[in-house]
């Protein structure tokens, strides 16, 4: 009885956002969703979804901190830097067959992994020929994407991932330390765009060349996860290449057919010649 | 529906609801006493265990490799959405939370270290007992913190079976202090003790 009680609440609470604010997370994960509504609660004093809900519906600065709880931002330069050195290695000789190029990351929270992009796109020569996308549906997050500024005691961490990924050249050539921040290069974001999009509602907005989306498709279902699937495979152009999480896969996907594996260890998959 | 004649033996086991599956935590001294626990399973075993293992967060771990050369019952790190398949026994990723959906599915996320960890215990234990409710066993070994104190108590709130290792015979005994403390009502078992003891929960092939 208290357990359905709840699941109602909570799918009303998800309804409430969506009527108002236009963000849909009914297809999100629930055990995930639930833990973070649970963190805001607290936060907010709610002991129940309907009393966040209230808040939320009645209180117009009580939604942009909730979204805070309910998208996961934490990243880091160079998350995962077998991933970047496959980019790097096997992914990047084929794109430099390419005149100009497209990349699209989405989900990119704060930037961390644009920055990564734009940094191993300058040392292997194809920075002048891309256009890199950022997107994603938090506008705060955004917001610290297109300053570039990160705190310096994540530095070491970010030094040592991008030297792991095959960097060559220094991590510190790309940002001025001061006041406990590094503030990286403006030069970097020269050909990168920062956007608004949401894989649950809008549509594909350009052609691109590779793909990367990883650690986003973990926190929807699978319906979801189709879904944005479906946009990559749309959005690739031919032979284009789809760059996902280290515990993200294709093989659940109803679109796992249009793909081949390219780095299987990586999960790295390129878009079938034949559309 | 009830399968009482594979449940023999134990005090518990008799009248109490089928198993559906186990959960375990653990920490500091964590390959070895997983591997003593897990071990001597026969392959016929059929509950699957899903465990969380606090690691370093390099994101390569042989854990799964070790365990899997020594075990009868496959071992492996869970991928995401993955169906959860009968006497598997599927390691939290390096790095990641793994949670259980309520449509018992597994799930990854990347969400804040909890208890300084990422995966965490207390994340595992308290959505699988969202999930399973009372068809649950939850499993503390050894341990130099206190994540998975407050998820064994949520498993035991919904009915769950709570087991702690005998912390005098812990590697360290910080993590089942911690959850016996939270927990009082959770049994105290070695590794040995523990084994016999899930086996009887095990359904028929």
């Amino acid at each position: 009885m208290a357990k359905t009680t709840e699941t109602l609440e909570l799918s009303l609470l998800l309804e409430a956002i969506r009527g108002q604010y236009h963000y849909d997370f009914r297809g999100y994960s629930l055990a995930s969703i639930k833990r973070r509504l649970g963190l805001a609660r607290e936060r907010f004093g709610c002991q129940t979804y309907s009393q966040l809900q209230d808040r939320v519906l009645h209180d117009a600065t009580v939604f942009p901190e909730l979204l805070g709880f309910l998208t996961v931002q934490v990243s880091e330069l160079f998350r995962d830097p077998e991933y970047f050195r496959m980019i790097r290695e096997l992914v990047v000789p084929h794109l430099k067959t390419y005149p100009s190029l497209k990349v699209w990351v989405a989900g990119c929270g704060a930037g961390e992994e644009v920055y990564s992009l734009a940094i191993l796109f300058r040392e292997e020569g194809l920075e002048e020929r891309t256009l890199i996308y950022g997107t994603d549906i938090n506008g705060e997050a955004l917001k610290k994407a297109e300053a570039g500024i990160y705190d310096l005691d994540r530095i070491p961490l970010f030094t040592e991932n991008h030297r792991k990924s095959g960097g060559k050249s220094s991590l510190s050539d790309y940002y001025t330390a001061a006041y406990g921040a590094a503030v990286f290069d403006k030069s970097l974001r020269k050909r990168t765009v920062f956007s608004d999009h949401s894989l649950v509602s809008d549509a594909v907005f350009a052609e691109v060349h590779l793909v990367s989306c990883r650690n986003v498709l973990i926190y929807f279902d699978r319906e979801l996860q189709d879904r944005a699937i479906g946009l990559f495979k749309d959005s690739l152009s031919r032979k284009g290449f789809l760059g996902l999480g280290a515990k993200e896969s294709l093989r659940f996907s109803r679109h796992a057919d249009a793909f081949s594996d390219f780095s299987a260890g990586m999960r790295i998959y390129q878009k079938q010649g034949l559309a | 529906m009830r399968e009482e004649v594979n449940e023999p033996g134990s005090a518990l086991a008799p009248s109490r609801m089928p198993v559906e599956a186990i959960v375990v935590g653990a920490s500091t001294g964590a390959l070895e006493a997983l591997a003593e626990l897990l071990a001597p399973l026969p392959a016929s075993f059929r509950l699957p265990i899903l465990v969380v293992v606090h690691l370093s967060p390099d994101r390569k771990s042989i854990l799964a490799e070790l365990l899997d050369a020594k075990c009868n019952v496959d071992v492996r790190e869970a991928d995401d959405k993955e169906p959860i398949e009968p006497g598997t026994v599927y390691l939290a990723p390096p790095d990641y939370h793994l949670l259980v959906e309520p449509d018992k599915r597994l799930s990854l996320s990347s969400e804040e270290p909890v208890h300084y960890s990422r995966p965490s215990v207390d994340v595992l234990f308290e959505t699988a007992a969202e999930a399973f409710g009372p068809r649950l066993i939850g499993v503390i070994l050894t341990g130099a913190n206190d994540d998975g104190a407050r998820g064994l108590k949520a498993i035991t709130s919904a009915g769950g079976i709570a087991i702690v290792q005998t912390p005098e015979l812990a590697h360290v005994s910080t993590m089942p202090l911690a959850a016996l403390k939270i927990c009082p009502e959770a049994h105290t078992l070695s590794l040995e003790e523990m084994t016999a003891f899930l086996q009887e929960f095990s359904p028929p092939q």
